[in-house]
């Protein structure tokens, strides 16, 4: 009996919280299975990984995608030195003021500075973008489900519709994006960048690469956390398992 | 209160003028006799009011860097996963203890209703309980706005759109709560208020919860009284070390959990800020109100789904009296074993039929899982009472051996 609802209960658990996981269902294909380097107890993001990242972020996706969230301080985090983390914030031009006059004015970035968003404001960046937002990228393998496999698959995923499938005005059709159809046009192809160690940039190297450092970007503790995690679980169950030789013991002169 | 002992003359001092330490001892000590037959699943209340502490524990420590306001709540806890240190452990402890507290409290509620723990004399015991869940229910909710993501938003604008439901002076009601024509800062801000204050509501509503508990003590899995000393052990350092093992495999989940899934329970939309204007495809809640959720949506009328939806709960605070059995124990049911069964799996299946879109058959399997679910309480609970002839009770809990009339003879004895 107990063994019966001990077995109900797990299984109205794993049932309850599958079902919420999975409750979107829609046309939309399934995004490719792929293994990344930061999946698993032990998983670490790949610093020249996640570098190649960076540059696509900032020579292709930047013209429409913010970054807010992250700060040039925070490339470091991603192998930069502070040298190099400080030249690139150096190559903007961000607002600052007023000063001592009033007067708003330019200056070069540092490292305190997020990362310049395209557009002022969602007008301007629909204005731009055939009324279309090009949603902030900082949290985006945190917002979508399944998010860096979604990611990938969409960056490889456009194609031409199949027979019967009508686009809209200036619409892409994108199997992997909800409806089907979607604004942005596709951001890859291949030789796009021009990667500095060597490494071909093709269309889904560099869908890898940019997908690496934004779930970094979503997620910069992920590292810390698991490795926390593992000194904290293998602690948590040397403790547990002393409490079960503790109860063990006071219950012993009970029959 | 009986003199205590105490070599420490520090202690001893202290005790003379205010014996906390003979209160404590009395409480969770080795004064406070408990069944000695009390099987693990016993663990999950104190397990409860531990997921309480750290809960309000967590809570505080976000409350220092968390901005309640509409503009920036978003990106303050943004600023709390990437700049506070160790700000992302605060608030996936606090996610997911959330999850885990509410897991804890429905084994602790399903465990009550299998073993007959809200049967005489510990109704009120019963109704205290429930309280503390329908407070954790607003609690959670409220806690879940606050990060003014995309569900939070939403969820605040399905939820607090059912007070509309009321005749006549819903829409009134509903703006009141609101403070505004919508969702908008002023709800953000009163939830966030509120979201404090009611932890703490919760921690007098389980001291009256303890304080029935101690009157009449624990149940046991027989479910039959204490008989006197020989049926009891103290609770500590018995039980004490026996919840200890449990709070040790809570630990080991709520930080799988944290550390390895911090998001699985969560959903995706909430790292959306929300938006006003773009409704999400699929609005669900949190899985530990799927089952409401189902049932709410199973009626199709607004106000009928938020009366139902009560009822659901409130149909609860009357199980003391639509219980009919002699017994308590179902251990000793072999009808209502079979009823109890179908009830959680009825239960699992409104978690599940609340996570889908109302769409198609989900509708229909909804509508059935209500109405069982409601059959349960009261219908086959009363007759099943009536009807059932219970299994030999043991006679006492020292001594569970059963004897065809011995056993025949404790039943009887055991309808008050």
């Amino acid at each position: 009996m107990k063994r019966a609802i001990l077995a109900i209960a797990v299984t109205a658990l794993g049932l309850s919280l599958s079902a919420g996981a999975f409750a979107a269902g829609d046309d939309v294909k399934h995004p490719e299975q792929r293994s990344w380097s930061w999946d698993g107890v032990f998983g670490k993001f790949d610093r020249s990984q996640m570098q190649r990242g960076y540059q696509v972020y900032k020579e292709v996706c930047a013209a429409c995608h913010a970054l807010q969230y992250v700060s040039f301080r925070n490339l470091t985090e991603i192998g930069f030195s502070d040298g190099q983390a400080k030249a690139l914030a150096a190559s903007y031009e961000v607002d600052d003021g007023p000063n001592d006059d009033g007067e708003m004015f330019k200056r070069p970035g540092r490292l305190a500075d997020p990362l310049p968003k395209p557009f002022a404001n969602e007008k301007a960046a629909r204005a731009a973008n055939n009324g279309a937002f090009p949603p902030n990228l900082s949290l985006i393998t945190k917002a979508r489900h399944d998010g860096p496999n979604y990611l990938y698959s969409l960056m490889v995923g456009y194609g031409q519709p199949p027979a019967g499938v009508k686009l809209s005005e200036g619409m892409n059709y994108n199997p992997y994006f909800s409806g089907n159809q979607i604004a942005m046009a596709p951001p890859l192809a291949d030789g796009a960048v021009q990667y500095g160690d060597n490494t071909q940039a093709t269309v889904k190297q560099m869908a890898e690469d940019v997908t690496a450092f934004l779930t970094w970007a979503a997620e910069p503790s992920l590292e810390a956390r698991k490795r926390l995690g593992f000194k904290v679980m293998i602690f948590l169950l040397v403790m547990t398992g002393l409490f079960i030789a503790a109860k063990q013991r006071v219950w012993r002169d009970l029959h | 209160m009986s003199e205590m002992q105490l070599k420490n003359p520090m202690l001893r001092w202290i005790e003379y003028r205010l014996p906390i330490f003979s209160f404590i001892d009395h409480s969770v000590g080795s004064q406070y006799p408990a069944p000695k037959n009390l099987n693990y699943w016993w663990n999950f209340g104190s397990l409860a009011g531990i997921a309480l502490v750290m809960q309000i524990a967590t809570g505080i420590m976000l409350a220092m860097h968390y901005t309640p306001h509409a503009d920036m709540a978003f990106d303050s806890v943004e600023r709390i996963m990437r700049e506070v240190n160790y700000g992302w452990l605060l608030r996936y402890f606090h996610a997911n203890g959330a999850s885990l507290f509410f897991l804890v409290v429905y084994i602790h509620i399903f465990r009550g209703l299998y073993y007959g723990s809200y049967k005489y004399p510990r109704e009120l015991l019963w109704w205290f309980g429930l309280i503390i869940f329908v407070l954790m229910m607003a609690t959670a909710f409220m806690g879940y706005v606050l990060p003014w993501g995309q569900m939070s938003y939403w969820a605040a604008t399905v939820i607090t759109n059912l007070f509309t439901a009321i005749p006549w002076i819903g829409v009134g009601i509903t703006e009141w709560l609101w403070g505004g024509f919508t969702v908008g800062n002023p709800t953000l801000v009163r939830f966030y208020s509120l979201h404090y204050l009611l932890p703490f509501v919760i921690v007098g509503a389980v001291f009256l919860h303890l304080w029935a508990l101690h009157q009449h003590k624990s149940n046991n899995p027989l479910g039959i009284d204490i008989k006197g000393p020989q049926d009891t052990i103290p609770f500590h350092p018995y039980y004490t070390y026996k919840d200890l093992v449990g709070l040790g495999v809570f630990l080991v989940v709520l930080f799988g959990f944290v550390f390895y899934h911090p998001n699985y329970m969560g959903h995706p939309d909430n790292y959306i800020p929300a938006n006003p204007l773009q409704t999400p495809a699929h609005i669900v809640p949190e899985w530990y109100f799927l089952p409401f959720y189902a049932i709410l949506r199973a009626i199709p009328s607004k106000l009928g789904g938020v009366i139902v939806m009560a009822a659901s709960i409130l149909v609860l605070f009357l199980i003391p009296w639509l219980d009919t059995s002699r017994v308590r124990s179902t251990k000793f049911r072999p009808v209502y074993r079979w009823f109890f069964i179908f009830l959680v799996i009825d239960v699992v299946l409104l978690g599940i039929v609340g996570a889908k879109p109302p769409e198609g058959i989900w509708i229909l399997i909804g509508r059935l899982a209500t109405l069982y679910y409601f059959l349960h309480f009261i219908i086959f609970m009363p007759f099943v009472g009536w009807f059932e002839r219970p299994l030999p009770i043991p006679d006492s809990i020292h001594q569970p051996v059963l004897g065809a009339a011995v056993g025949a003879a404790a039943a009887g004895e055991n309808k008050r």
